[in-house]
């Protein structure tokens, strides 16, 4: 009894630890890095894969996988890109453009859910589509003239109190997500379902009910990430967010959520986001090579996972 | 009633002021330490093309007493702000920047533009913000240059293949107009297909176009990967058709020297990262550059 507490404190306290110390070596190697400006900087940075990775948090959770929202965080960004070049005020495109993430998410639920085919399929089924459609709809090329209202511009690029608009968003949405999933029946559920789906069906949880909801959760974190980037880049891009599932799987993984399910929390999430985007940021202020920074980040991931290994 | 309207109306003064488009925060870290230095921004190095223009900057950057820094972008907008964001962070002094998005680059530059820090663009243009000048290859003339060899070679009416680049992208669109300019009156294009620069699509269009049509002549593919695949798909059939690509990477000048494909429309890296360098070195002492600098083209055969 004694033992297993002990490694579920130890469990805990690894990422932050490595955050901690990597912190420590970065600003010893060069000490611009917790410039304010800088802190601010690697804030903002870190906001689109923070909120994929929250609602990744979620799918992972119940055993699952979203490969689906770099593709979703692309056609919402299209979406609403169009919708503004058309004349919607930016602020109701952002609106839509989020709840339309939602719905490209609940579509991955119900066909997971109902379908009763695997999210690991689905998604990649789903991610390819979602590609296509951008694709189709901007005709391969960049939208631009999105006019340069204050809101929208805000939205990406802007400040609050001294805090980067987008940076806010992400905590924002942070407290609401760890909200739902510690305090809430929902969440409850959420670790249910992914420690042992069938006990979780027999127990009358409405497990159909619940997947849906988390891939929509999923969907419209992408589709939040997508209004944030669209302001950013100040255009909608065809190509935008490739990739993006892994960095998002990979803070979820570094944060401490088993791939198998039931075992984890969204705040070790956050610690994998904040590794991963320190790990870019400090790479680029030392002036190391990008082919170096991806090298870093696998050994990374593979330590995260054979640490969660030695302790379960 | 009135004291909540009251509180509402403060409230959302409040937020209001709290609002900026400005950080508060500024770099202090600019403190002159006697070095110049040079923050460079690449689009990608997975194309050999982006890897010579950076190794000629740094090459050239360095042998005139900069300290030069570089970050790469891996083809992805945000990743490229942010390292543009980085840079200007390590307080540096000019910003070369190679853009994967004219658009998307636009708030980076402006970034740059309120720390101050003067912007030169490589390759591509910045749509938005204040930049010192453009250094690009003549992609216009070079495809003039493909459509002329063409005609010179196999005669005027020949049948040719366009191989184009990603849909929409500056180089597929200024290549393809250069060709076109001299194609569509002198020449006849069969087909006109995207393989979005990349190799192994080559190889597949041109594999689904020698199907389709019997007797091409000719083949002018927007860039070297694209002709290089194309070219494994003619070799495959035993046919003798003329293939000409664009860029002159290594790969594809020692095919042209091994008597395969026909010739390149070569862009000069090394050429480009001297001219960047030298606008850096203008901008810096506070003379004058010129709004474009085109580097010419040359063709290989």
């Amino acid at each position: 009894m004694k033992t297993s507490k002990l490694t579920t404190i130890w469990s805990k306290l690894v990422p932050l630890l490595a955050l901690f110390g990597l912190i420590v070596v970065v600003t010893i190697l060069n000490p611009s890095f917790i410039d304010p400006a800088n802190i601010m900087n690697l804030l903002r940075q870190i906001s689109i894969n923070g909120l994929i990775a929250f609602g990744m948090t979620f799918v992972i959770l119940t055993g699952g996988i979203d490969l689906s929202v770099g593709s979703i965080l692309a056609l919402t960004s299209a979406l609403s890109a169009g919708m503004m070049v058309a004349g919607v005020d930016p602020i109701l495109a952002i609106v839509i453009g989020t709840l339309l993430g939602a719905v490209f998410g609940a579509l991955n639920g119900v066909l997971i859910a109902k379908g009763k085919m695997a999210p690991f399929i689905v998604t990649l089924a789903t991610m390819t589509i979602y590609r296509g459609l951008t694709l189709v709809y901007t005709g391969g090329k960049p939208i631009t003239g999105l006019g340069d209202s204050y809101a929208f511009q805000l939205f990406g690029k802007g400040y609050f109190l001294g805090i980067p608009v987008p940076a806010v968003t992400m905590i924002l949405a942070f407290i609401v997500l760890a909200f739902m999933l510690h305090k809430m029946a929902f969440g409850r559920k959420t670790y249910a379902l992914g420690g042992n789906e069938k006990a979780a069906l027999v127990s009358g949880i409405k497990v159909d009910r619940v997947k849906i909801m988390i891939y929509s959760i999923s969907g419209m974190m992408a589709g939040l990430a997508g209004m944030i980037l669209t302001s950013r880049l100040n255009s909608a891009q065809p190509t935008a967010g490739q990739a993006y599932e892994m960095d998002a799987i990979a803070a979820v993984v570094i944060g401490g959520t088993s791939l198998a399910g039931g075992k984890g929390r969204i705040a070790g999430t956050f610690i994998g986001v904040l590794i991963i985007g320190i790990l870019n940021n400090a790479m680029n202020l030392l002036g190391i090579s990008s082919f170096y920074q991806q090298v870093v980040k696998g050994v990374v991931i593979l330590i995260a996972v054979l640490l969660d290994r030695k302790r379960s | 009633m009135k004291k909540i309207l009251t509180v509402a109306l403060t409230l959302m003064l409040v937020f209001l002021t709290a609002c900026s488009m400005e950080s508060p925060f500024v770099n202090n870290d600019s403190a002159d330490d006697g070095n110049i230095k040079i923050g460079l921004s690449i689009s990608t190095l997975n194309n050999p093309f982006f890897v010579s223009l950076r190794d000629a900057i740094v090459e050239d950057a360095e042998a005139k007493g900069y300290e030069i820094i570089v970050v790469n972008a891996q083809d992805d907008a945000a990743t490229e702000i942010s390292g543009i964001e980085d840079l200007i962070q390590q307080g540096v002094d000019i910003l070369l920047v190679n853009p994967t998005d004219s658009a998307a680059v636009s708030s980076a530059v402006q970034s740059a533009n309120n720390a101050e820090i003067p912007v030169l663009t490589i390759d591509r243009s910045a749509d938005k913000g204040e930049v010192e000048t453009l250094i690009t290859s003549d992609n216009v003339s070079g495809g003039e240059m493909a459509a002329n060899f063409i005609v010179e070679k196999v005669g005027e009416g020949a049948k040719v293949v366009e191989i184009e680049g990603i849909a929409g992208a500056s180089a597929t669109r200024e290549r393809g107009e250069g060709f076109h300019n001299i194609a569509d009156e002198q020449l006849e294009i069969v087909a006109s297909q995207p393989a979005d620069f990349d190799r192994t699509k080559g190889l597949t269009v041109m594999e689904n176009t020698l199907q389709g049509n019997g007797d091409i002549q000719a083949v002018f593919a927007h860039n070297d990967e694209m002709a290089l695949g194309a070219m494994e798909a003619i070799k495959a059939v035993g046919k003798d058709i003329m293939v000409i690509g664009f860029d002159g990477v290594e790969d594809a000048i020692a095919s042209v020297e091994a008597g395969e494909l026909t010739a390149t429309i070569a862009q000069q890296p090394d050429l480009m990262g001297q001219e960047a360098v030298s606008a850096v070195e203008k901008v810096l002492n506070g003379e004058g550059v010129e709004e474009l600098i085109k580097v010419p083209l040359e063709l290989k055969k």
